[in-house]
């Protein structure tokens, strides 16, 4: 078999390509009578644009040529094996992109009479009460656009909730573990609560004394991941909600590795509160190479009313967008929900049912372990904390005895990887492993695939202990080579768009 | 049934990977989930379904919504039809951009990076800014933003608004503003001709002012016609000078950059994108090169670089040190997902219009806005537009000398298979029976001809 090689293509910046006077878009011709004879009269003088945009100009073929060769620069699911840890990085089905193709949801107005989207609005109403049902919880709200929009809403609740009990002044804290997701304590700090971290026990989990010893009466909730970012399941978890809720805080449970649990046991049941899940990794919506995503946010009955605005409801005739939220922490996105998104998670658990996403959660933590128990045994790697608990859908391989051994970093590792054709890891997160690889193989991957990714992490283990110079050179047999991430940032050499590039260097002066 | 997507889910397979893992049955590996918490039931939810009978499914559901397809739709207010041209389709929907993560490994991504570098480049070229991200969720969220970055940056905590501006996005700002503890005021503007009322905003601006924002066109559609003018009035007290914009209208109007905005934010959807119901947008963000507000920029920026070894132009995600991934709680937004598939069609589609297009494009829907208020002015007891002022591709119709309200205007013309402008009375009371009507590029001749007469025969004229 020969090796991988990534399309590269000398592609010019979209600037560099095309030449005057080309075009590739055209426009109906106005009617007579809608002409009007000086159209930039109509104008105020002072909005007049008196210099055209600086866009390039391109015919059509032009264009497709252009960003047909950069999405050959790129590489998604559908290219190959992509075990970046924590996202869930699983197959899209295709039926999905033709549903949300849909004349009856691109061409749909969000202030349309509600009679004319019951169909819109039957979806949203049932793909909230299936999540409802998935997680444990009572109420789902779909405003949220995103995993980290929903983890604000979600702390926006916290807000709103102690707030009419009168305790926001004193509440302030929320508690997160050291091995959180980014977004958690930056969605807390967002909703003005101060954060407060936890460490990991050498089991992984929460350590339980350090928790008991910050938890007050300051404390208005705990954000946490379950199954967490090391893929280990919190097995106090029971313990810790019982220790929040006596101190009146809230659970807010991060939905981003609910692919490990489904059917298995729900948020809801263990005690939390407050849900988000993401439709863009659980719920196989595609990730669109950094979004749109949606984070619909799920509550227990007894925070219903605080939800964002519209919920989506059905009065046994009819489905209605209800704004007659008594305590709603109002909206977060500008109208009722991602009907593009929402649709394919709709499709995608009617093709799974109970059953499906059930085995759905079974392949992905037994792909999961397969593989941690084959990395394990290669020379320089080690999967640390918990040393005898299985692996959620997850796990976290540490490159730092390799690091030691060879100077071969986890960055290089990764690097090394892309040569064959496979995404990398999650580098260096969760921050409490040191040089970090955390990977997810999702129940989608086969075992073919696998195998083949522990061949590869056995051959770059020795090529690290024979020839580490090779490595840090890495990678050889993508579009580019390593990139330069640091000039990128540098203030001197700083070039965030087209025309900063040419206001620091003029055309034809080397970058 | 649902194999179909789980390669490993064969009897054989399974007992190899069991064996290997060292376990005899499947449960073992959910043994350390408390039993107190384990799932004793199935789920209730449908059961499994093959492609075909998925696809039916949903189809027969759908079919209860009528689109714009089926009717003739006067509806914007924040998210409007536009033509989507093929290309970009064809383009969004290339699996590499559909199905790729957030471009972490630069070296095997340049294709989406090079894609969003050229987004904030157009974007920019089109707002005269210096620096755009490459996205936030909507127009909404980017206002949220802004005012958090405007307090950021000038550290204070007063934000002013204009009086005439979508509920629904001063809802979101007031979400985001509340917890940082920034206070949002509005600016009065004249009920005659929807300018803003520069003795109020003067006497609004203090020391404690953040940032002053404006739309240009206004929710109404209607144009400020000063914005320099309340731009020297936000700069005279140190604050930041905010923008929101229809993108659209950017061939014929001049860059807020022109007039002095610090901070452009606006609605991309336009640009590529499709309404989906009011789903994935994308919002515009951006600044001017001053390292004081990129630094406090929220979300995704991606650069340009090279690589290593110097051979090859490179693109990479830079500045981030200010995202929550690096600095956690002190992050300058949470945002991780954004919307950086309608980030590229947008790109494609800018790529697609050029200077000559987008000027096209403005003068399109600027004449059939003109177009339209002219024909509907002819109707008797109606009063087009509400506001003294220029329009763009929105307009405001006052039903209150006329024999209907709005409610029952729509309802007959909804019949007649057109869906009439949005009420805003529940809104903005002052206004009466009054409607938001849009028209852009979509609306034909015919369309708007026929939206008259079918108004003037509901009203009995």
């Amino acid at each position: 078999m020969g090796e991988f090689r990534q399309a590269k293509w000398p592609e010019p910046i979209i600037f560099e390509v095309g030449g005057k006077g080309r075009r590739g878009y055209s426009l109906p011709r106005l009617e007579e009578e809608e002409l009007c004879e000086d159209i930039q009269s109509y104008i105020p003088e002072k909005l007049r644009r008196r210099k055209d945009p600086d866009l390039p100009e391109l015919s059509e073929v032009e264009v497709v040529k252009h960003f047909i060769r950069l999405s050959q620069m790129n590489f998604g699911v559908d290219n190959g094996f992509y075990p970046l840890g924590s996202c869930t990085m699983k197959y899209n089905p295709k039926i999905n992109e033709t549903l949300a193709s849909s004349d009856k949801v691109r061409w749909l107005h969000p202030y349309q009479p509600e009679e004319t989207i019951q169909g819109m609005l039957e979806i949203a109403y049932k793909l909230s009460e299936w999540l409802a049902e998935i997680t444990g919880m009572d109420k789902f709200s779909l405003q949220p656009a995103a995993g980290a929009h929903g983890e604000f809403a979600g702390a926006l609740i916290i807000r709103a909730y102690h707030k009419l009990n009168g305790e926001l002044e004193r509440r302030t804290e929320i508690i997160v573990p050291d091995s959180a997701h980014g977004t958690n304590p930056a969605s807390a700090a967002m909703a003005g609560f101060t954060v407060i971290t936890v460490p990991t026990d050498e089991d992984g989990c929460i350590n339980i004394d350090a928790l008991k010893s910050v938890v007050s009466s300051k404390t208005a909730g705990l954000m946490l991941t379950n199954p967490n970012t090391l893929g280990i399941f919190e097995k106090r978890v029971c313990e810790i909600a019982e220790i929040i809720h006596e101190a009146g805080g809230l659970l807010y449970y991060d939905g981003a590795n609910m692919n490990a649990i489904f059917g298995k046991t729900r948020p809801g049941d263990m005690g939390f509160d407050i849900v988000h899940l993401n439709l863009h990794k659980t719920f196989s919506t595609p990730h669109g190479g950094g979004g749109p995503g949606a984070g619909p946010i799920g509550v227990k009955k007894h925070l219903r009313d605080f939800l964002p605005v519209p919920l989506v409801e059905y009065d046994g005739e009819k489905y209605y967008l209800d704004y007659n939220v008594p305590y709603t922490i109002g909206k977060i996105s500008s109208f009722h929900f991602k009907f593009d998104v929402i649709i394919k998670a709709f499709a995608y658990i009617l093709s799974m049912g109970a059953e499906g996403l059930e085995r759905v959660a079974e392949l992905s933590v037994l792909n999961a372990n397969y593989l941690a128990s084959k990395l394990v045994k290669i020379k320089g790697f080690e999967i640390p904390y918990g040393r005898n608990t299985f692996r959620k859908h997850e796990f976290v391989l540490s490159c730092s005895k390799l690091k030691s051994e060879t100077g071969v970093s986890a960055k290089n590792v990764a690097k090394r990887i892309l040569d064959y054709g496979f995404h990398a890891p999650t580098m260096y997160f969760p921050p409490v492993v040191e040089e970090a690889l955390m990977i997810e193989p999702t129940e989608t991957a086969s075992i073919e695939e696998i195998d083949k990714f522990a061949e590869v992490i056995a051959s770059i283990s020795k090529e690290a202990y024979e020839d580490p110079e090779r490595i840090l050179r890495a990678p050889y047999n993508t579009s580019v080579g390593l990139v330069d991430e640091v000039k990128a940032s540098h203030p001197r050499y700083m070039c965030l768009s087209w025309r900063m590039y040419k206001k620091k260097f003029k055309m034809g002066e080397k970058y | 049934m649902f194999r179909r997507y789980m390669p490993n889910d064969t009897v054989e397979i399974k007992e190899k990977m069991m064996k290997d893992v060292g376990i005899e049955d499947i449960e073992d590996l959910f043994s350390d989930i408390d039993e107190r918490i384990r799932l004793k039931k199935k789920l209730n939810l449908p059961k499994p379904l093959s492609e075909l009978e998925v696809k039916r499914e949903v189809e027969k559901i759908l079919e209860k919504n009528r689109s714009f397809k089926d009717f003739v739709c006067f509806l914007g207010a924040g998210v409007w039809p536009h033509y989507v041209p093929s290309v970009v389709d064809e383009i969004a929907l290339r699996s590499e951009f559909l199905t790729s993560y957030t471009p972490y490994q630069p070296e095997i991504s340049q294709g989406m990076l090079q894609a969003l570098f050229e987004y904030q480049s157009m974007i920019c070229e089109l707002l005269n800014m210096d620096v755009a991200n490459c996205s936030m969720y909507d127009w909404a969220s980017s206002l949220g933003e802004a005012a958090r970055m405007a307090a950021r940056v000038t550290k204070r905590d007063i934000f002013l608004v204009p009086h005439y501006i979508s509920p629904s996005r001063l809802m979101v700002l007031r979400s985001y503003a509340e917890p940082a503890g920034i206070r949002v005021l509005r600016i009065k503007q004249s009920i005659e001709n929807g300018q803003i009322d520069l003795e109020d905003l003067k006497s609004k601006v203090s020391k404690d002012t953040a940032g002053v924002y404006i739309e240009n066109p206004s929710y109404m559609g209607f144009l400020i016609e000063n914005p320099d003018e309340i731009a020297e009035i936000a700069h005279d007290s140190e604050a930041l000078f905010i923008v929101g914009v229809d993108p659209t209208s950017l061939g014929i109007l001049e860059p807020p950059g022109n007039y002095g905005a610090d901070i452009v934010i606006g609605e991309g959807q336009p640009l590529g994108n499709y309404m989906n119901g009011g789903g994935s947008l994308l919002g515009i963000f951006a600044c001017r090169d001053d390292d004081a507000l990129i630094r406090q920029m929220p979300g995704r920026i991606i650069g340009m670089t090279t690589t290593v070894d110097g051979k090859d132009r490179a693109f990479c995600m830079v500045l981030q040190t200010r995202e929550q991934h690096i600095r956690r709680h002190r992050a300058t937004s949470n945002i991780c997902t954004n919307e950086a598939l309608c980030a590229l069609r947008a790109a494609v589609y800018m790529a697609l219009l050029g200077p000559r297009g987008f000027r096209e494009l403005g003068e399109i829907i600027l004449s059939k806005t003109i177009y339209a208020i002219k024909k509907l002015s002819k109707i008797s007891g109606l009063k087009v537009p509400f506001f003294k002022a220029p329009h763009f591709k929105e307009f405001t119709v006052n039903f209150d000398g006329a024999s209907a309200t709005v409610k029952e205007v729509n309802e007959g013309l909804m019949e007649r298979g057109i869906i009439g402008g949005k009420p805003l009375k529940d809104e903005f009371k002052e206004l009466g029976e009054t409607a938001l009507y849009c028209v852009t590029e979509m609306h034909t001749k015919q369309d708007i001809d026929n939206l008259y007469s079918q108004i003037a025969q509901i009203l009995g004229e």
